[in-house]
């Protein structure tokens, strides 16, 4: 990235960032790996090149992956959030590989969901 | 569950952002709080701001973070130190590492506010050894961090620097209490020494240092952007903003939770934890680690906070919470914490290098059906005096699960000391098992499973187990079809 010299130009940034987010969740798919120590020792890795092979297998072509920390469901790991566009992002809990296939093939192809889905519990602070 | 019981503020981004993503955390107004401190507040402003939020401390103790900035703004020094202490090392607890691991930018950010706060230009992060995914992602969010000019030289353009290295600790418990985080920094035994002079003056390098936990600092950024009356709204009169628990142990919900401060426990279990597991009845949660205590059945109404956790004989701590049912033995608990405190103690004082040893010696005579009514007198003057004479925190703390789970429990103690009896069925010394005449069918299934083959009968015969010889390893329970062995 290239530096960041002034206030102004750090606002400019995150709007711009901020735009390419919106942008990218209005026409794909994203599907976020929750991978901290805890995800990637119960899996998490496998699951998510089970479902990058599946997206490749289905034919899939707007699907976009993350990564990301601790989703706190440490009873329900592997886990993995899924944002169809233009709707609320859905948290799958217990993803093994298997499984990670069929949420592909139902949720990701026809929006159709699986079961697994961890209720969202929580307020979170945003600025 | 209708409403929202949680409310993330630490942990706002874990979960949400690619940690390994500069990008990411800028989207979601990364470094703006620093941008808005460095252009728009002086840092007496910035102090004044944590000041008013309430902000404590998220190690556990609970000092309030903006007055310990202050102390360090006033007092001069060549150079000044910001200190993250992220040896995180209570058995159960690890939201620290989610914190680093799932945003490791809002640390860093934090760290150069306080930075700026204190008139410093030097932090340091003390971390595990034992964390390596936090380590790696912490040194690439720096590496992004100075490349794009939100840290190092000059940041956003202006004349404020701030660097941050990392420094890694062993993994020894005692690291946590600030001082001997320090000696350990300094390439010193990791041993505490007596403050005054708190390291405010005279810290690192003997020059004024601030020392945060990882969850202190993650707070920070939010609370310079939503200012400090959102903050103060939050949570009780004397315990402001929310508070990151790992609830582990025998419940359903085994995870992280960030809640607003004053929920009561009883929310905590049956609403975010889901209740205890396998439908057994809740009997106590230990939190703050070793050195904190047992909140019990009877409390589970207890708002939580600083103050309500001392009163219990407890403490905040850094967060664990790990849940018991009835099959639990609090002595055995007590034992559990005692040992690894005692093997934890750094020996430089004598309450607690030979205090602690007691306590355990005491405590494993109780488990062993040796105990006396004299000895759990013994416990408990030994634990006030060691609360009292203790040099550091872990010291000072270390009874605390011996006090906290006498004063509900007390019962449980004179069982294993009078009746020699150990109600939760744990203490291996103080049971038996028997033979139920009446339900025993003679099918000679225990008969073949004791391993020290004490059980004898003929088949379609009532077994008996000779107790003399039994073990006590409950093998044949687990075995009958009948229900006809039971433990007592």
């Amino acid at each position: 990235m290239t530096k960041i010299s002034s206030m102004a130009e750090l606002q400019k940034k995150r709007q711009e960032l901020q735009a390419a987010a919106e942008q990218a969740k209005s026409g794909k798919v994203i599907v976020n790996v929750s991978l901290a120590t805890c995800g990637i020792a119960s899996g998490g890795k496998e699951v998510m090149e089970a479902m990058k092979e599946a997206v490749q297998a289905q034919g899939l072509t707007n699907v976009e992956f993350m990564q990301s920390g601790c989703m706190t469901y440490c009873y329900a790991e592997p886990t993995v959030e899924v944002t169809l566009p233009g709707k609320e992002p859905v948290v799958f809990g217990y993803i093994k590989p298997e499984k990670a296939k069929v949420l592909v093939e139902k949720y990701i192809k026809n929006g159709e969901l699986v079961d697994g889905v961890l209720p969202v519990n929580y307020e979170r602070v945003v600025f | 569950m209708a409403d929202k019981k949680q409310l993330r503020i630490a942990t706002r981004n874990s979960g949400f952002i690619d940690p390994e993503s500069l990008e990411s955390y800028l989207a979601v107004g990364g470094y703006q709080a620093l941008g808005k401190c460095l252009t728009e507040m002086k840092p007496a402003d910035v102090i004044e701001t944590i000041k008013a939020s309430g902000l404590r401390g998220r190690g556990g103790a609970g000092f309030p973070t903006g007055v310990k900035w202050g102390f360090a703004a006033k007092y001069q020094g060549e150079r000044k130190y910001v200190v993250c202490n992220a040896d995180e090392g209570d058995p159960g607890a690890f939201m620290d590492r989610a914190v680093l691991e799932g945003d490791p930018h809002s640390v860093l950010e934090a760290m150069a506010i306080g930075g700026y706060a204190i008139g410093g230009n030097n932090g340091t992060i003390y971390i595990r050894a034992e964390y390596p995914l936090a380590i790696k992602r912490l040194k690439m969010a720096i590496e992004q961090a100075k490349a794009a000019g939100v840290l190092g030289d000059n940041i956003l353009g202006t004349n404020f620097s701030f660097d941050i290295e990392l420094k890694y600790g062993a993994g020894a418990f005692v690291c946590g209490e600030e001082t001997a985080l320090i000696n350990s920094m300094e390439g010193n035994r990791g041993e505490p020494y007596t403050k005054p002079p708190f390291p405010a003056e005279s810290g690192y390098w003997n020059m004024p240092t601030i020392v945060n936990n990882v969850e202190t600092l993650a707070n920070i950024p939010a609370i310079i952007m939503k200012g400090a009356d959102w903050h103060s709204s939050i949570g009780t009169e004397t315990s402001k903003g929310t508070k990151v628990f790992c609830i582990v142990g025998k419940i359903n919900n085994v995870g992280l939770i960030e809640v607003p401060m004053g929920i009561t426990l009883k929310e905590v279990i049956d609403e975010i934890g889901g209740g205890v597991a396998d439908g057994k009845a809740f009997k106590a949660v230990q939190t703050g680690g070793p050195s904190g205590g047992a909140l019990t059945y009877k409390d589970l109404d207890v708002a939580i906070d600083y103050e309500s956790l001392m009163k219990c004989q407890s403490m905040m701590g850094s967060g664990g919470m790990i849940v018991m049912d009835e099959d639990d033995c609090m002595v055995s608990v007590a034992k559990f914490f005692l040992d690894f405190t005692m093997d934890e103690s750094c020996g430089k004082c004598t309450p607690c290098r030979i205090g602690s040893r007691r306590l355990y010696e005491l405590l494993d005579k109780i488990t062993l059906g040796q105990g006396t009514m004299e000895d759990l007198e013994k416990l408990r003057s030994l634990s006030v005096n060691i609360k009292d004479t203790a040099l550091c925190g872990l010291g000072q703390t270390m009874p605390n699960p011996v006090l906290s789970t006498m004063r509900v429990f007390e019962d449980e103690y004179r069982s294993h000391v009078v009746d020699k009896k150990c109600p939760a069925g744990v203490c291996a010394e103080l049971l038996e098992f028997v033979v139920v005449p009446e339900k025993c069918v003679g099918c000679t299934l225990c008969a073949k499973v004791c391993p020290v083959n004490c059980i004898s009968g003929k088949a379609k015969e009532v077994h008996i187990i000779d107790q003399a010889a039994c073990i006590k390893c409950g093998a044949c329970l687990d075995k009958c079809k009948f229900d006809a062995i039971i433990k007592q």
